[in-house]
């Protein structure tokens, strides 16, 4: 395959992920949803898991985006330093969103700051948005694919602390913010909690959370029972599918972390809503592709 | 047994509905969001729909070009509480009688669904195809300057729903009811997590 044909071929591939993504949930978000549809008996909180799940079986079967809102598309990639096409990668990317736009149908999400037109296709400046994090030695290439609604990017928020509102100020602020905004971004939400020294750090980290696999944990064991906590503690609020209250709240907490500066503490949350969008696939130099988010999944 | 609204809606129709209540629409369901508010309210533009005793949706939907028409593909509620601003006067100016979003509206909705008779209502979020699945037609799109999400989408549905009525007419608002809950709640369960993650010693 000479590298044109790579670039074409790459370019088919994630605009087919692009596109499948749109219409189906990961596995674990699936498998989660499943659980906790099971636990509720309150007679709204069923009306919603009911139109819930018809809403993704008939996703599938009419093959259509399950939610309207499809977000502004997003790649964070871990890319291996090996990858032979890493120069051609953010043209890959902005051509798969055109084509999947066109194909899924996506919505057309992508307003241009001050001209404040809508450009009709789902690139913009910056935009698709892709995130880098350079893998040494690695010859392949792992990208996550996230479509997420503008509701459940309102919750969105970040704050530094001083060091003395501990991490009890960190519990206070995203108990803050969901039981305010979170109520109607679309629960039960998958909250990403970042902490670090700063806040654009603390941000990031809240948004890769939303990445890692559900039933994973932080590896630190602080960190893995305060995920514990919290997620416990919020699932006491009660605030149910789409903030009508039942037995659930959130699909799950994670925490991520980075050494913090000794005056300083900031904390980040973002959430992703029950429709969390989320794909994994692994690009390899031969330009084959593995699918690790949606077993059995066919592009 | 599940009530039907069919537009026009009467004020009667509303007058019995309760917060927690579910109905179903029939008729004209008009999709106006942050752009279609301003316009009227801010900017004084008027409104290309007569939206009197008809119901609009908080939406921006996918949609397809078919033949001379359109094709509803996906459409969803999307966030209430930003129309927030706007909505009580929306209300006065419109005669419109069903707000159909996602999550809750505040006290100024609240006034404005007591004075003019109008009641807001959530369909589930994130369920766009099947809410798609009820359209039966979409019979003219206005403001398509504003782009696909925010421009105003004439829709004939069937069976629209579950709408889960949110905000009634006599001044009740389900949302606020669930957050007092949901607060009142927080404090106990905030101080024992703290006590247990006090790592700054």
């Amino acid at each position: 395959m000479d590298k044109l044909q790579a670039v074409r071929s790459m370019t088919v591939t994630m605009a087919r992920f692009t596109d499948y993504i749109s219409k189906h949930l990961p596995d674990d978000v699936l498998a989660r949803l499943r659980q906790l549809r099971e636990a509720e008996a309150a007679p709204l909180a069923k009306v919603v898991y009911d139109a819930m799940f018809e809403n993704l079986a008939k996703a599938g079967e009419l093959d259509r985006p399950s939610c309207q809102d499809t977000g502004v598309v997003q790649y964070f990639i871990k890319a291996g330093a090996d990858f032979p096409l890493l120069s051609e990668v953010r043209e890959i990317l902005a051509e798969a969103v055109v084509t999947a736009t066109r194909t899924a149908p996506l919505r057309h999400n992508a307003v241009q700051i001050f001209q404040e037109k809508n450009t009709g296709d789902n690139t913009g400046e910056r935009i698709p948005w892709i995130d880098w994090e350079i893998v040494p030695h690695d010859p392949g290439l792992t990208i996550e694919v996230y479509l997420a609604g503008g509701g459940c990017s309102l919750p969105g928020q970040g704050r530094t602390l001083m060091p003395a509102a501990g991490y009890e100020g960190v519990v206070q602020f995203v108990f803050d913010v969901m039981t305010s905004y979170g109520v109607n971004a679309c629960p039960p939400l998958l909250v990403g909690v970042g902490i670090g020294g700063s806040i654009e750090v603390a941000a990031s980290l809240s948004k890769k959370a939303l990445f890692r696999p559900l039933g994973s944990s932080h590896p630190d064991p602080r960190a893995a029972e305060m995920e514990r906590l919290m997620e416990k503690g919020l699932n006491e609020l009660g605030l149910g599918p789409q903030g009508l209250r039942g037995q659930h709240s959130v699909l799950g907490v994670h925490l991520e972390s980075a050494a913090r500066h000794p005056s300083t503490i900031s904390v980040a949350i973002s959430v992703g809503c029950w429709a969390h969008r989320r794909g994994t696939i692994r690009i390899n130099p031969d330009m084959s592709y593995e699918i690790l988010s949606h077993k059995g999944a066919t592009l | 047994m599940t009530k039907t609204l069919t537009t026009p809606i009467r004020n009667e129709d509303l007058e019995q509905l309760n917060a927690g209540d579910i109905v179903f629409l029939d008729g004209y369901l008009i999709t106006c969001r942050d752009v279609g508010h301003r316009r009227l309210i801010e900017l004084g533009m008027a409104l290309p729909v007569d939206l009197k005793g008809l119901a609009i949706l908080h939406a921006g939907p996918i949609v397809k070009p078919d033949g001379e028409g359109w094709q509803m593909i996906s459409i969803g509620p999307t966030t209430s509480m930003r129309m927030e601003s706007f909505e009580k006067e929306f209300i006065k100016q419109t005669g419109v009688k069903l707000i159909v979003g996602k999550g809750g509206m505040g006290p100024e909705t609240v006034a404005g669904c007591r004075a003019h008779k109008a009641v807001h209502a959530v369909f589930p979020g994130g369920c766009a195809v099947l809410a798609a699945t009820q359209v039966e037609a979409i019979e003219r799109v206005e403001w398509l300057d504003l782009g696909m999400p925010e421009a105003l989408w004439v829709c004939r549905v069937k069976q629209f729903g579950p709408l889960i009525i949110s905000i009634d007419t006599k001044g009740n608002n389900l949302f606020e009811q669930n957050k007092a809950i949901f607060n009142e709640r927080k404090g106990p369960i905030v101080r024992d997590i703290s006590r247990q993650v006090r790592f700054i010693k």
